[in-house]
């Protein structure tokens, strides 16, 4: 319980702004999904870890890492749309609360089928890029690494939501529903594409969650209830919002690891979320409804 | 307390469920104790289940139940261990500490109008934190790994209530509990409460126009689910002498939980019982074929015992997709779309 105001209090502080960057990028394609199509992914996290276990074995089967990453990327988004059309599509016009228990049918069928095909233990890709040492400060390169592209994909996405005329469909179906069928969009056809964005979104951040952590079947439970909590706290469709509530949530995370135990920064991680959502239901930075 | 009128079908029912274990020595005698055990478990978890279809039939979809059985069971187990209190008072105790969690959290999520994927997911979080408590505080919970009751002598005491060497009895404790269960919910189904909340997940403006306290009734319907899954979850803890933050607490709990309910039928009395029978079934006829045969052991290895929670998932979906009303209200819409017909025709009069 040694909690100073000194160097490795700066390195923790610094770590969780790198943690904060994986973590909004894992928010980012839920965010979308969830704000477009009204819909909660429950097996989200799931489908990061399918996401995970195709980059590891495309590389351990002889890829360069690029190259296995950018096939994790059309995996999932292949399984996103997939889940879409298959799971969520029969149940869009039922009751709202029906497509989010439905995607948690498939988060214990994804975890169970991970189990039979790929076993319990823990794998780990073999790629250690290192750390770097400033003053006595140590970063690990591959949360680098993961914060920079995270922040590459959130301006990808921004200028594909401003700037295409997808994108603009996209935005303008998720304000209104009905409307936007009348105008000539073809709402099957966005929930669709939306949907597998959503998904490559996910399979970039399995690519750089593999860098950094061991895979394993449960990894989605370790990681899913974060994910929900950063997409709410942020606000929907606001994906400033997204990366703030990443950084506060892992400020607690690594601060409050770095000074108790890892359960203790989650657990008031989780209570902060609920108390501020007392305060702001719509998000830190959501529109008020 | 009045009692309730009972139909013959009905009487002559819950006589055969109390007379099941004995139908097990007879015919099952061999392996009494395991066919004992999981006709406890179907009742113990019916019992949690029917608390949470309380809420659920409401539209209040809480992922949270997880945390309530969780803190019935570990302060009971946490009072005995290191305080020496009784379960007598320490499953009250937890009981109350449950449902005053659920009044704090539910109050906020009401006043505001947090609901559906919203309340959802808030209830998650209070499930998650609940779990990092428990995981946190290892030095009295054991962490991950759970913890035990001290057994009390020979672990058969009625000051400890500690019953699990006698299958017999414990079937019967979880029976009385199974059966006060099914009493709370016909009890909120005859009530002014069950109309105000139906009304309320409908159009909660229109309900609160015509004067019902929305707020108010939705947090009753809440402290008392909290209340009936602190009591089952800590039943389940001292009838399993075990207790774990994955077995009774945490996200897998609150699922499995909610899945249950709607497989079985969340707006029927033996909805949440039908579904703790079929997972119960479900796991235990894969465990069994999948033990007995050769060839799938060979093929799978270890991993075979994860077949049962894919088929599991599966399941799940179809259900949600083609059943949502869940296998008691699915038949009893069947039954319901037969009986007016034969009415209609019987009423109408003769041309």
């Amino acid at each position: 319980m040694d909690c100073h105001l000194d160097i490795f209090f700066l390195e923790a502080l610094l770590n969780g702004l790198l943690l904060a960057g994986l973590l909004a990028l894992l928010a980012l394609g839920l965010n979308l999904v969830f704000g477009v199509i009204d819909v909660v992914w429950i097996c989200y996290a799931e489908l990061v870890m399918v996401g995970m276990y195709g980059v590891h074995y495309a590389y351990k089967g002889g890829l360069p890492f690029i190259v296995a990453a950018a096939l994790g990327i059309v995996l999932v988004a292949v399984a996103a749309g997939l889940l879409h059309v298959l799971v969520i599509r029969p149940v869009l016009e039922t009751a709202p609360i029906n497509q989010l228990l439905v995607t948690g049918g498939v988060l214990f069928f994804l975890q169970a089928a991970a189990t039979m095909a790929f076993g319990v233990e823990f794998k780990n890709i073999g790629i250690s890029l290192g750390s770097l040492n400033v003053l006595d400060m140590s970063f690990s390169r591959a949360r680098i690494l993961s914060f920079v592209v995270a922040l590459v994909g959130m301006l990808a996405l921004w200028l594909f939501l401003t700037r295409t005329y997808m994108g603009t469909a996209i935005r303008a179906i998720a304000q209104d529903r009905q409307i936007m069928p009348l105008m000539g969009v073809d709402s099957r056809r966005i929930y669709l594409v939306t949907s597998a964005i959503g998904g490559g979104l996910a399979g970039l951040a399995a690519g750089l969650m593999v860098l950094n952590y061991d895979i394993y079947p449960q990894i989605g439970l370790q990681f899913g209830p974060l994910i929900f909590m950063i997409c709410v706290l942020g606000g929907l469709g606001s994906m400033i919002g997204g990366f703030v509530a990443a950084f506060v949530i892992s400020q607690f995370i690594a601060v409050g690891s770095s000074c108790f135990h890892t359960e203790w920064g989650y657990a008031v991680a989780f209570l902060f979320f609920m108390i501020a959502i007392f305060f702001r239901p719509q998000g830190l930075f959501g529109a008020k409804s | 307390m009045s009692a309730p009128r009972l139909s013959p079908a009905a009487l002559a029912g819950l006589l055969a469920v109390a007379l099941l274990p004995w139908a097990v020595r007879l015919f099952l005698g061999d392996s009494e104790k395991y066919y004992l055990h999981l006709l406890i478990q179907i009742l113990l978890w019916s019992f949690i289940y029917t608390g949470w279809s309380l809420m659920g039939r409401f539209g209040l979809t809480s992922l949270g139940h997880g945390a309530f059985s969780g803190i019935g069971a570990y302060v009971t187990v946490l009072l005995w261990n290191f305080a020496g209190v009784s379960p007598w008072l320490g499953i009250p105790v937890a009981v109350v500490a449950a449902t005053i969690v659920g009044v704090l959290v539910g109050y906020p999520c009401f006043r505001l109008r947090i609901a559906g994927h919203y309340f959802a997911l808030m209830t998650l979080a209070l499930t998650e934190f609940v779990r990092l408590c428990i995981v946190g505080l290892r030095d009295y919970t054991g962490g991950s790994l759970g913890t035990q009751p001290k057994r009390y002598g020979d672990g058969l005491s009625l000051y400890a209530m500690q019953f699990e060497p006698d299958r017999m009895l414990s079937f019967y404790v979880a029976f009385a509990l199974w059966l006060f269960g099914l009493y709370v919910w016909r009890h909120v189904d005859r009530s002014m409460d069950r109309y105000a909340l139906d009304a309320a997940s409908q159009d909660e403006d229109a309900a609160a126009s015509v004067g019902i306290d929305v707020t108010r009734e939705k947090l009753k319907i809440t402290a008392l689910s909290a209340a009936m899954c602190a009591l089952g979850g800590a039943v389940f803890g001292q009838y399993q002498m075990y207790i774990g933050p994955d077995t009774i607490a945490g996200l897998g709990t609150s699922l499995n939980i909610v899945f249950a309910v709607v497989a079985g039928g969340m707006w029927a009395m033996l909805g949440p019982t039908v579904g703790a029978v079929f997972t119960q079934l479900l796991s235990e006829g894969l465990r069994v074929v999948i033990q007995s045969s050769g060839i799938l052991k060979s093929v799978l290895g270890s991993a075979a015992l994860a077949l049962d929670s894919a088929i599991y998932g599966l399941l799940l979906v179809l259900f949600i997709i083609y059943m949502p009303k869940g296998i008691v209200g699915t038949l009893l819409e069947r039954r319901r779309q037969a009986r007016p017909a034969r009415v209609a025709r019987a009423e109408t009069p003769p041309a």
